[in-house]
């Protein structure tokens, strides 16, 4: 039960001789709502990539998800992601909101077999709890940056998922959706009892909404209460550009 | 005009042409909206090869074709990993490698000539009833395999990385779908010919998705659009004298155009 649904130990990861992760240790529980932020090139990209399996394996030390190793995790349904906005997406595909939101529960529903009945309500759900059931049937490149990032996560959810991973989800929104995008996870949370890890390079604004903040810049050099915050977060930036002046140097 | 349906040869080719007009579009709309348009066209070269071996062989060019056409599908996927930079260069040094060689092995074959040329545009009015069971049987695992994997394909061909991070097989749906891309070429083949193949899956999707409002609608209207396209060309053909393959392919190219010209019309641009 107290199972970390999210464990880093010790993990360091480069590619060739450059680290991008140096002895890492982290630990997402239960009903946390966890800010990782970092400077870009803070290798955030780089240990979400761990956490969801696209990278293998660290160089050193180990992930575990729902305290199982990573390698030997199979049920991936329990992790909801959404990526940065733009990610891999063909605005010109011609699939309405509700096509887009079922493909997030193909995993779960298994190899060779067909979408039920089942699903389709999940679909109708996942819609309703985002607010955009009204827009089932639309294309989705019709839709707004906002109410695009509302699907996107409408097809996380639909799985039903434990964990829900957003990478930087507010680069590109004006500033009401933002508004309105914290609400909903607020709303989420409070509703489904969700587990949230929010990646994001803008400390400001995810430090007021989360439970626990991560700086990581290479190292993670805080992981506690965004109130206890305050100093650490001019450090955080400071190493942040210090780290990057020097690195300047060496290439220049 | 229904005359014609009283010849058993136009009866195995219009059986045959129906088959192909539903799997080619079926196939063809993954293919556009993943942006692989060009394999079409390269399994085509690629069972032309297939075509020259089983002439010099003696053996049934279609099998022959077939058999290259899938070896090549499982290959092409490593070259295109080998310069996943350039993916399509997998694609450019495909084509022209089993022209080549369909080319040397032509010449190595005595009195090739007319056969070949029923390869490369079609022969619609020669197709065998042992043709037209190959032809049928293809077009059934084709049709099955995509209703099985439809879900899949749905979620690589609309987002290949958010399909992945689920813990979809997504190189093992990637591998099934060029296969069955093999498949539907070599079978085609035989009905619009080599050249003409990857029209017939193209064409109608790019009059599909000028419509459709949903993927599922898309698919519909590009499986409609083929057989319309074959219906009215192979009935044209017959009744002018025309060559099959490329009746076929100018009716499908007519429909896009009217719908292009219609929605231009209604100012729907």
């Amino acid at each position: 039960m107290n199972t970390p649904l999210v464990k880093l130990k010790d993990v360091s990861f480069g590619y060739g001789s450059d680290p991008v992760l140096e002895a890492v240790d982290l630990e997402v529980r239960r009903g946390d709502y966890l800010g990782l932020i970092g400077p870009n090139g803070s290798g955030k990209t780089t240990m979400l990539k761990l956490i969801l399996g696209t990278i293998a394996e660290p160089t050193r030390g180990k992930v575990e998800l729902f305290g199982v190793p990573s390698g030997q995790f199979r049920d991936w349904w329990k992790v909801g992601y959404v990526a940065q906005k733009a990610a891999s997406f063909n605005s010109g595909f011609p699939a309405t909101v509700a096509e887009v939101v079922l493909t997030g529960r193909a995993p779960r529903r298994g190899l060779l077999r067909l979408y039920t009945r089942e699903d389709r309500q999940a679909v109708s759900e996942a819609l309703e709890k985002v607010g955009m059931l009204a827009f089932k049937d639309r294309l989705i490149g019709r839709l707004s940056g906002g109410q695009q990032q509302r699907v996107f996560i409408a097809r996380a959810l639909v799985s039903h998922p434990e964990l829900l991973i957003l990478d930087e989800p507010t680069v590109g929104v004006d500033v009401e959706a933002e508004a309105q995008f914290y609400r909903l996870i607020r709303e989420l949370r409070q509703q489904m009892g969700l587990t949230v890890v929010l990646v994001s390079h803008d400390m400001g604004a995810v430090a007021h909404e989360v439970t626990s903040l991560a700086c990581l810049n290479r190292r993670l050099f805080y992981h506690g209460s965004p109130e206890e915050f305050g100093t650490e977060e001019q450090l955080c930036e400071l190493y942040g550009h210090h780290v990057r002046a020097i690195h300047h140097h060496h290439h220049d | 005009m229904l005359e014609m349906l009283s010849y058993s040869f136009m009866q195995r080719a219009l059986l045959a042409g129906l088959m192909v007009a539903v799997i080619c579009p079926a196939i063809g709309i993954f293919l556009v909206l993943r942006r692989l348009a060009q394999y079409g066209d390269t399994f085509a070269h690629v069972s032309l090869a297939g075509v020259a071996a089983g002439m010099l062989a003696r053996f049934h060019p279609i099998y022959t074709a077939l058999g290259f056409s899938v070896a090549v599908s499982l290959g092409i996927d490593w070259l295109r990993r080998r310069y996943s930079r350039y993916s399509e260069l997998a694609l450019a040094i495909m084509a022209p490698a089993s022209l080549g060689l369909a080319v040397v092995l032509l010449s190595l074959t005595k009195g090739a000539g007319s056969e070949v040329l029923s390869y490369l545009f079609g022969s619609i009015m020669t197709v065998t009833q042992q043709n037209l069971y190959l032809i049928a049987g293809l077009g059934l695992i084709v049709l099955l395999a995509l209703v099985l994997l439809y879900k899949e394909m749905l979620s690589v061909t609309f987002d290949e990385e958010f399909a992945r991070i689920g813990g979809l097989p997504v190189g093992v749906v990637n591998a099934i779908f060029m296969v069955l891309t093999a498949m539907t070429v070599a079978m085609a083949m035989n009905i619009v010919g080599v050249l003409l193949v990857s029209a017939l899956m193209v064409v109608p999707v790019a009059t599909a998705l000028q419509l459709a409002r949903s993927f599922r609608g898309a698919l519909a209207l590009s499986v409609a659009a083929g057989l319309l396209s074959v219906l009215v060309g192979l009935t044209l053909a017959y009744t002018l004298n025309l060559a099959p393959g490329g009746t076929v392919v100018l009716t499908a190219v007519g429909l896009l155009l009217l719908v292009l010209g219609y929605k231009k019309a209604r100012g729907l641009e």
